[in-house]
């Protein structure tokens, strides 16, 4: 049952993406309620499948990396509908949508390993869990980031064309850009604490240095740099949208790091 | 029963006969009385604004109608001859007609495709002539119906939506820059006509504080007492810079007033806040090359032209869009209208047959005096039930053939068959019926003047 809701999902996201794609490229506002009620079913069915899968589980067992990436794949479409149904910002669904798949589809094609360490505590699961939330902070203000930098070149360059129709205000994308880290931050930080907590229990010391753990901590220190940056000396619109793309880089390092200490 | 529309407009005739034609609104009424007073002239509404003069109106005959309405413009008018203001007219009937209210009130027969104005122009002359009743059945459905279609083009294509005026072109850009421009702070930088017209669509969309500077510091107070602004003096309009959202300039200086280096200090100061900055002077007063400091915006008067042209081109694409939801709209129109045709003659066969059954079953009872109350209701049932055994094949077919390209001539022969188009006190019912309350006085008077039907007479004899 999970893996049909699973296979449904990702057929949905896929035309999903497709129609965002198109959407982005015509004038016409026709297609963005076509792809926001594919989405919607994807989201749904989604759910459905997750739920499916936390209670078949069970509850001792860590999250898988594959499972993290389904959650994370879920969450980033959460944000969307929730931005979308409070600014009708369609646009958004052109650049969230697809990140949403491709998460979805690597949650698909990574083998489903049993995580080597069987902690005792539940800490992993906190740990799992905190991470990806950060993850999708910094992952929405990533998008926000690459949005500012098109209009800004569209403004910039005078070029008025269909895409600069269709995005938003850039006080508006920064603003997203800032909640997002600013959300996504904390979030990191009891990620990375729960996670040295929970390696503490498992292998007696904090940290190993691994590139998981490497990556996650310039990952930190970065977004730290720049949240801080942003509230002192002024690093925001465009320079703050530039560091949050390179930013967002560290983070699929990190990921990258985890998927090679898993297999 | 004929729609028709005669008129001019923008792109028939020059200002100088458009001004000479218009009504003015006092006297809209008056002209819309006389208008109905003119013979065949059942309806009619009279659309006068400063791009067209047009009379919209429901005749007998068609050519007769063109005939009357040039005459009663001409009459409005004393100081233009019929010769005069023929070659400017266009004329209209049925389906073209239909299609040109609609095109005008989607605003797609305007000067500026897509502006706005036009629809309440249309909306008070329709108020107008339902105050004086010269609009009817047809009429009221027909502008009803443009209205409507007006609106669906305005929801369902973006013909409205972009700015086609320099001045408004600012503040879409500024809505790409600030999505709220509540809060916002403009520095107006010189007064030119321009210049305070987009401060004032600012002004409109939100921007609450206004910084004005002039060369001439009265100027300037004037000027920010009228937009409830404060003046700023010239000489220290720079270091005021970061604290405003929009620079608007537009001087008579023949140099740069704001270089690339004094916005890069601005945006500074501002913690890289964005700062949209237009220059609207010519020659430009601000230095082309902020163009490349971070986070500042500009854009001069050719920026905001293209932006323009590319609008208007988008408005002309959009307008292809609104003309296929017009096209459309007039087919159900005009099919509405048809069935109108159809109905009328229907109520009209009803009450000559029922006449002609009371008639005779008066006359046969007359004669029967002696008969019992329940043998007289089965003369009555029976007349009544041959009646409409004859009548029901022709009523269901001229329903069945209302839209059919043959529905006319099928209205046509049960007219004929029933001579339903001479006039007997049921016609006058069916009139009644389909005409306005305007103008009807001459066709009672033309029934009164011609000579009953033989069988019509029968009935009143007898009773």
């Amino acid at each position: 049952m999970a893996a049909v809701c699973f296979m449904v999902t990702m057929v949905l996201y896929f035309v999903a993406t497709v129609s965002f794609l198109a959407y982005l490229l015509r004038r016409s506002e026709a297609l963005s309620k076509v792809s926001l009620g594919i989405t919607g079913a994807g989201f749904v069915s989604h759910t459905i499948a997750l739920v499916i899968r936390m209670v078949d589980v069970s509850s001792s067992a860590p999250p898988s990396f594959s499972e993290a990436l389904s959650f994370f794949s879920w969450m980033i479409i959460l944000v969307f509908v929730v931005v979308e149904l409070r600014h009708q910002i369609h646009v958004l669904g052109s650049f969230m949508v697809p990140l949403a798949l491709v998460s979805l589809v690597s949650a698909a094609a990574l083998p489903e390993t049993v995580p080597t360490l069987q902690p005792v505590f539940k800490t992993l699961w906190f740990h799992v869990t905190l991470s990806m939330l950060g993850t999708v902070g910094f992952t929405v203000a990533f998008v926000a980031g690459v949005m500012y930098l098109i209009q800004d070149r569209l403004l910039k360059s005078k070029r008025f064309n269909v895409l600069y129709s269709k995005l938003p205000a850039l006080d508006f994308l920064d603003h997203l850009n800032q909640q997002s880290i600013v959300l996504g931050f904390p979030l990191l930080t009891l990620g990375i604490v729960t996670g040295a907590i929970s390696a503490q229990f498992a292998r007696g010391s904090y940290v190993s240095w691994n590139p998981e753990q490497t990556w996650a901590l310039v990952t930190w220190v970065f977004y730290f740099v720049v949240l801080l940056g942003r509230l002192t000396v002024g690093w925001r619109a465009k320079r703050a949208a530039y560091l949050t793309v390179i930013g967002f880089a560290c983070v699929i390092l990190t990921l990258v790091g985890v998927v090679l200490k898993e297999t | 029963m004929h729609l028709i529309v005669v008129g001019l407009s923008h792109k028939t005739a020059p200002v100088e006969i458009r001004e000479r034609l218009a009504v003015p609104e006092s006297r809209l009424g008056e002209a819309l009385t006389r208008l109905c007073s003119y013979s065949g002239v059942k309806e009619g509404i009279l659309l006068s604004t400063c791009n067209r003069v047009e009379v919209y109106s429901v005749v007998d005959d068609i050519e007769a109608g063109y005939g009357r309405i040039q005459e009663f413009l001409a009459d409005t008018h004393l100081s233009l001859s019929s010769e005069q203001l023929t070659p400017h007219l266009y004329w209209h009937t049925g389906g073209r007609a239909i299609g040109h209210l609609f095109r005008v009130a989607a605003s797609l027969d305007s000067m500026i495709i897509g502006e706005s104005q036009i629809l309440g122009q249309l909306k008070d002359a329709f108020e107008v002539a339902l105050a004086h009743k010269t609009t009817g059945v047809i009429m009221n459905k027909v502008v009803k119906k443009a209205i409507s279609v007006a609106k669906r083009v305005r929801t369902e294509t973006k013909i409205s939506e972009m700015a086609v005026s320099v001045s408004y072109a600012a503040v879409e850009l500024a809505k790409k820059i600030f999505s709220n421009l509540h809060e916002r702070t403009v520095l107006l930088v010189g007064a030119g006509e321009m210049a305070k017209l987009a401060a004032r669509h600012l002004i409109a969309h939100g921007v609450r504080h206004v910084r004005i500077t002039t060369r001439t510091p009265q100027h300037a107070v004037d000027l920010a007492a009228k937009f409830g602004g404060t003046a700023v003096p010239f000489d220290q309009f720079k270091d005021d810079m970061a604290s405003a959202d929009i620079v608007l300039v537009s001087t008579g200086a023949a140099h740069y007033l704001v270089g690339a280096e004094d916005v890069h200090r601005a945006v500074e100061e501002r913690m890289n806040r964005p700062m949209f900055l237009i220059d609207i002077s010519v020659p430009r007063n601000i230095d082309p090359a902020v163009r490349h400091v971070d986070n500042a915006f500009l854009f001069d008067i050719d920026d905001l032209k293209h932006r323009v042209e590319q609008n208007r081109a988008e408005r002309v694409q959009e307008a292809e869009k609104a003309e296929r939801m017009v096209l459309e709209e007039v087919t159900t129109m005009l099919d509405w209208m048809k069935s109108l045709e159809v109905t009328p003659t229907i109520v009209a066969l009803r009450n000559r047959v029922d006449d002609m059954k009371r008639a005779e079953v008066d006359k046969v009872l007359a004669r029967l005096p002696h008969l019992s109350h329940q043998d007289r209701e089965l003369v009555e049932g029976l007349a009544s039930s041959i009646v409409n055994k004859l009548i029901h094949r022709t009523m269901v077919t001229l329903k069945a053939e209302v839209n059919s390209s043959s529905g006319p001539a099928f209205v046509e022969a049960a007219r004929r068959f029933f001579s339903l188009d001479r006039p007997s006190p049921s016609v006058q019912q069916i009139e009644t019926y389909t005409e306005s309350s305007c103008c009807h006085g001459e066709n009672s008077a033309e029934s009164d003047a011609e000579d009953p039907a033989p069988e019509t007479s029968i009935p009143k004899q007898a009773r």
